[in-house]
């Protein structure tokens, strides 16, 4: 029993990637000793926490069997008004600034959800008109100016740590607070996923959409539930992102589109729908940054970064495939003995 | 593969009506707008040579689309072989550097297009991922040999590809005009172009027909590869200048326009006619804006608004719409 559940346990995705993980960061820090550094390790956890909220968002769509790409500009948009609000009135409360940009990243998730439950057309072909829709309107109206004069208390409040610790150089460093923000949202999902009679609606609707129709689910209700989320995850990402840069650049997350997909999907969720897990995308995410910051290490161009993850996916891809070929043949063989 | 299809697709003839409606109600719109500035020989002769680049992308889209899969590599792709291109016009000054370019740049986009075909048909990887994969690390190739710099300034006889005219028709458009029908000719009028069809519309049952669907997907990309090769070339030819990741936000407007012009993103519905009129929807829309000093990023916003507009105007026509349930 122990033998099938280990077996079990190296069919799942989330092992091959923690695997390549620790190997990857053993040789960095093989190769480069300040590789294997906390300050190090809290520096990537605290950067990428923007492009991890999303992808926990991207992961929700995907395993409803959608794929969202319209979440770059839902967040530039919430950003946007964020920025405005609190740099005009200067807002000097963070909680305020925090709950700014959340309600139009759901509105804006909601309009996909409306829009994709009632054309009936795939949901990435939805969101690419979304997308043109909600960046156009704002590049438009605004003129994409930057807003640099963002109130102190915002500004503090990204440097925040949870934990902190002094280095041998007696620089300051720790947990940051967007990385507990990043945490939160992980578990979050994980519980709505797998706890909650949503979550395991949303898994049916990505296996079969038809099953789950004639199970009597109520479709739009869990579209609607996804594109939310999806939206809410945005406009929090958005808030993470201005603490991180320090300024709201309306031209800052339009076209990391990809990247997000990319790290969900080597985090072994389906574009098909139906099967992905918080983990797996927390690793693939964690898996991106490694990869980045270690060819930074390396002193090793980063105009070769992209090839580098390019390669990656096409290698998690490709093994993803060859598995899944291999066990509908063993159901086939099965079926014919 | 992009699935969910609980619609049939409008016909042929009803999708194409619509679709002429739609250019002639907004040519005729911003051409009152404009004042008329709009239809002027100046402005077409504009928008003749700015369409066939975009017209060329999209040709590249439709393959992968009308089979119900998905080219994501097409920029990244055109990008590579226009680099490949510029390497060798910068290097060779000889009569020959134009057309050893050409052939250099076409065969490294077919190159790429192998690639896909080859993962998409033999590994078995989505279309989706597979062509994210490529178009990211291609992007990445071409970025790391040109360290992200700017290629420009080629020779004449190179620039004619982007620049030029034939008896008063632009180069480019002549291209993309040959393209197109060849393209109309290979969907129409040959067994491989019947095959696509089937495929986009039921893969199993036209394997179980003793189609060998995996070389038709293959070939399927390769094409596709080529013609996005072929935009790489009008691309830095038109601008005289080739850099690694030029026009991104091409991609996802390929993909809108082939919508736009009736392929069904499941696959196995659309034609080069419908898609060749999305583009002109477009490209009159852009040139009318840019003639009335709006900003190009209205225009964007105006484009998802009509295509929103197409698909749900497609769910209400009599005997189009009405729901399965």
């Amino acid at each position: 029993m122990v033998r099938g559940r280990l077996r079990q346990a190296f069919r799942r995705p989330e092992i091959y990637l923690l695997a390549v993980l620790i190997v990857l960061s053993a040789v960095l820090s093989a190769v480069r000793a300040e590789f294997l550094t906390r300050d190090n390790a809290f520096d990537i956890l605290r950067n990428y926490a923007f492009l991890g909220i999303l992808a926990l968002g991207e992961l929700v769509v995907l395993v409803s069997g959608g794929i969202d790409v319209s979440f770059t500009a839902v967040a530039t948009v919430a950003q946007y008004i964020m920025g405005v609000i609190i740099s005009t009135r200067a807002i000097n409360n963070v909680l305020v600034a925090f709950l700014i940009p959340l309600p139009i990243g759901l509105t804006l998730g909601g309009l996909n959800a409306l829009l994709v439950y009632y054309t009936r057309v795939h949901s990435v072909i939805i969101t690419i008109a979304t997308l043109s829709i909600f960046y156009g309107l704002l590049i438009f109206f605004t003129g994409g100016t930057w807003i640099t004069d963002l109130p102190p208390a915002f500004v503090n409040f990204a440097q925040l740590k949870v934990v902190q610790f002094v280095n041998e150089a007696g620089v300051a460093y720790g947990l940051s607070i967007l990385t507990v923000l990043w945490a939160a949202i992980g578990v979050v999902t994980w519980l709505i996923l797998n706890y909650s009679p949503m979550g395991r609606k949303i898994y049916a609707l990505g296996g079969n959409a038809e099953a789950a129709r004639r199970a009597g689910f109520n479709i739009f209700r869990i579209q609607l539930f996804v594109y939310a989320y999806m939206g809410l995850l945005a406009g929090l990402a958005s808030f993470v992102q201005a603490g991180l840069a320090q300024i709201v650049q309306p031209n800052a997350m339009v076209g990391r589109e990809l990247d997000v997909l990319a790290a969900a999907v080597l985090g072994g969720a389906s574009v098909f729908g139906g099967t992905g897990t918080v983990a797996g995308t927390i690793l693939g995410v964690i898996l991106i940054a490694v990869i980045r910051n270690g060819l930074i290490m390396m002193q090793i161009s980063s105009y070769w970064h992209d090839a580098a993850i390019g390669i990656m996916l096409a290698l998690a891809a490709g093994v993803t495939a060859v598995q899944e070929r291999r066990r509908t043949r063993r159901l086939v063989r099965i079926d014919v003995e | 593969m992009l699935s969910s299809r609980a619609v049939p697709w409008p016909s042929r003839y009803t999708e194409l009506a619509i679709l002429i409606l739609v250019l002639a109600v907004v040519s005729g719109l911003l051409g009152v707008v404009t004042g008329g500035r709009l239809l002027d020989p100046q402005s077409v002769e504009v928008m003749a040579f700015q369409m066939p680049l975009l017209g060329m992308l999209t040709l590249a889209q439709m393959l992968p689309m009308l089979t119900g899969g998905i080219d994501l590599a097409i920029i990244s792709t055109a990008n590579f072989a226009g680099i490949t291109a510029a390497f060798i016009l910068k290097g060779v000054a000889a009569w020959y550097a134009t057309p050893a370019a050409v052939l250099a740049a076409l065969a490294a986009a077919l190159c790429v297009g192998a690639v896909n075909g080859f993962v998409i048909a033999e590994v078995g990887v989505s279309p989706i991922i597979a062509t994210l994969a490529t178009g990211i690390m291609v992007k990445g190739i071409a970025l790391a040999i040109t360290k992200g710099y700017v290629m420009a300034g080629f020779p004449t006889a190179f620039l004619f590809l982007g620049g030029g005219s034939l008896a008063g028709i632009p180069v480019p458009f002549v291209i993309l005009a040959i393209g197109a029908a060849l393209m109309a000719l290979v969907l129409n009028r040959t067994p491989f172009g019947v095959s696509e069809y089937m495929l986009g519309s039921n893969p199993t049952a036209t394997l179980f027909s003793g189609i060998n669907t995996k070389a038709l997907v293959f070939r399927t990309y390769l094409i596709s590869g080529f013609l996005s090769g072929v935009a790489g070339l009008i691309l830095i030819a038109r601008f005289n200048a080739a850099q690694a990741d030029f026009g991104s936000s091409f991609l996802l407007l390929t993909v809108l326009i082939s919508v736009l012009g009736g392929i069904d993103p499941a696959g196995g519905v659309g034609t080069v006619l419908g898609l060749v009129i999305a583009v002109m929807i477009l490209q009159v829309v852009a040139t009318g804006f840019n003639l009335m000093g709006f900003s190009q990023h209205l225009a964007n916003a105006l484009w998802g608004i009509i295509l929103i507009f197409v698909i749900a105007f497609r769910r209400v026509l009599p005997g189009a719409g009405g729901a399965r349930s």
